[in-house]
């Protein structure tokens, strides 16, 4: 069946230009977790999670482990319930039904949350309150705070630091934010959309940060949808659509598990193809995604169609996302 | 520092960097000194003593409904506020230390009616009745900071503003704080003793002179302290921040 999905380059799904990587030179923040992890832990993990809001279905049913030593992306367009889950994991809200549960406890009960980080939403920021004062003030929070100067140097915003934060730009106020979830020195790092609306250099200098966490031994749970990255970070995949996991992989698995494949060719004028299930022109060429490659090559001699130069390659993993979330399209809801 | 205390720090400093905000609650009853009681009762210490304490009364209810009811529905409005309640603090240290800010800002609205009086009046307080009156004003603040608290956590800040409007003019006249101790009208006469701020000010007026608090007004305020708390721990426990349907 054919359909008008969102194109492939659809910017909703924001690509970014690559950048090279020896060119970074960006502050790389070191901040190690406090406590040495078991790998194999279970540091959160949501049990047949369902969160109503009203009449709508936010989150349906939905089960997710994230173990001490992961980096996990959760990946899914604006309304998929990516933010409904991650914040009943942070304990802001309840499910409707099934469990969460955060370090072996409820999160709604403080204790459970003091090996968490979170990042605030970057608009969110005091506007009135200086960068010193927001870490100071997140910092009471905790027994064994990363000292403040420490903090801001490694996020590059030592000279800030007097500033008040409804006067920094917007990616001075996303580091500030990010840095935030660093500053108790957390074993769990939760990340709502770490980079959203940031320039590539600033998205880079957070990933390093992010990578920096990992590598010491943190675990972390983003949410993006940017898929890029979440390849770029996340060993594991976790892809939602419509309050639902679709998928829960590894980055390899989760392109192989829809296998869908991009056919490309020069046509005038194609007829109703079955199993297309995105449809791109660009310079003088068609780019039908199929999960069914040989199958719609022989639809297209079959049909006759006077085609040229045809390409059957694999897919990014943005196309793979597309494809799983195509199928079904209820109303969400954002969150 | 205990964490109420920095709470109660951060909230102040968030308030002092828009000190428009803290003038706010301060105008009304001292506009309100300056053209009811000085003209009318301010050579007749009595009188104006009494007009004083109604006055203070009024600052103390119009700081904390406005400051709670709409501050925390503002709050609540921002994405900041669900990210300190993932911080590791139960509710506790972050509603203390609002009250502690509160009762700071509250003492702060009522000083130039203080002033207004001193200066401009007749009124006049032993050192032991200005202290007495001072304890008074945290004593009153609670049905009031409650009353704003369940205006807040129970409705959206456009809402709350409203409501804390609605609110505030019939309880200050219904309570009789803009007449005399017994020269109010026969319909305020009736309607006040079943009011918080009749028994507010009753309790101010026994504090700072020699008046004797009427029974059915101080019994009525205790039983709208436990009624505005059930309504404000309820609206507390209920909220998740800002819901749309």
């Amino acid at each position: 069946m054919r359909r008008n999905l969102p194109e492939i380059g659809d910017n909703r799904y924001h690509r970014h230009p690559p950048v090279a990587r020896s060119g970074y030179t960006g502050a790389v923040p070191d901040i190690a977790p406090a406590t040495a992890t078991i790998p194999g832990d279970v540091l959160a993990r949501a049990d047949q999670a369902t969160r109503r809001y009203g009449d709508v279905l936010a989150l349906d049913r939905v089960d997710l482990t994230v173990h001490a030593g992961e980096l996990v992306g959760l990946l899914g367009p604006n309304g998929a319930g990516k933010s409904t889950l991650l914040n009943l994991l942070v304990g802001l809200r309840r499910p409707t039904a099934g469990q969460v549960e955060l370090f072996g406890g409820d999160p709604r009960d403080p204790a459970s949350r003091r090996l968490i980080g979170v990042t605030p939403q970057e608009t969110g920021l005091p506007g009135t309150l200086r960068v010193g004062e927001v870490v100071d003030f997140v910092a009471a929070h905790f027994p064994d705070p990363v000292p403040r100067g420490e903090l801001l140097d490694r996020f590059g915003l030592t000279e800030q630091v007097r500033r008040q934060t409804g006067g920094l730009s917007g990616g001075q106020r996303r580091r500030l934010a990010v840095a935030l979830a660093f500053v108790g020195r957390p074993r769990l790092v939760i990340l709502d959309e770490p980079t959203t609306g940031l320039d590539v250099e600033a998205r880079h200098t957070l990933w390093e940060a992010v990578r920096g966490f990992h590598a010491d031994g943190g675990t972390v749970l983003l949410s993006s949808h940017y898929l890029e990255e979440v390849e770029a970070l996340a060993h594991r995949v976790v892809v939602i659509g419509h309050g639902r996991v679709l998928a829960d992989d590894t980055v390899d698995a989760v392109r192989g598990i829809v296998g869908v494949r991009r056919v490309s060719l020069v046509a005038d004028d194609l007829p109703p193809l079955p199993g297309v299930v995105a449809t791109e022109r660009t310079e003088g060429r068609t780019h039908l995604l199929t999960t069914d490659a040989d199958q719609l090559v022989r639809d297209l001699v079959t049909a006759r169609v006077a085609f040229r130069d045809l390409e059957v390659r694999p897919t990014s993993l943005e196309e793979a996302f597309l494809a799983i979330t195509a199928d079904d399209r209820p109303a969400t809801t954002t969150v | 520092m205990p964490l109420a205390l920095v709470h109660a720090r951060y909230q102040l400093l968030e308030i002092v960097r828009i000190p428009v905000a803290v003038f706010g609650s301060a105008f009304f009853p001292a506009a309100a000194m300056l053209f009811f009681v000085v003209p009318f009762a301010g050579d007749d210490a009595a009188g104006a003593t009494y007009a004083t304490g109604a006055m203070v009364t009024f600052a103390v209810m119009s700081a904390n409904i406005f400051q709670y009811g709409v501050g925390v529905a503002e709050d609540r409005d921002q994405p900041w506020n669900p990210y300190t309640r993932t911080l590791p603090a139960g509710p506790a240290p972050r509603l203390a230390g609002r009250i502690l800010a509160g009762l700071v800002l509250t003492y702060l609205s009522m000083l130039p009616v203080v002033v207004i009086a001193a200066v401009g009046t007749a009124a006049r307080v032993t050192a032991v009745q200005f202290l007495l009156g001072a304890a008074t004003v945290a004593v009153i603040s609670v049905p009031f900071t409650l009353l704003g608290l369940a205006v807040g956590y129970s409705l959206p800040s456009k809402a709350a503003i409203v409501v804390a409007q609605i609110i505030f003019f019939p309880l200050a006249f219904g309570g009789g704080l803009l007449s005399g101790p017994d020269d109010a009208p026969g319909l305020i006469k009736a309607v006040a003793p079943f009011l918080p701020t009749r028994g507010a000010v009753e309790l101010m007026w026994a504090a700072t002179t020699d008046w004797r608090p009427d029974q059915v007004s101080v019994v009525m305020l205790g039983v709208w302290i436990v009624v505005l708390a059930a309504i404000a721990g309820w609206a507390y426990r209920r909220d998740e921040g800002r819901r749309f349907t």
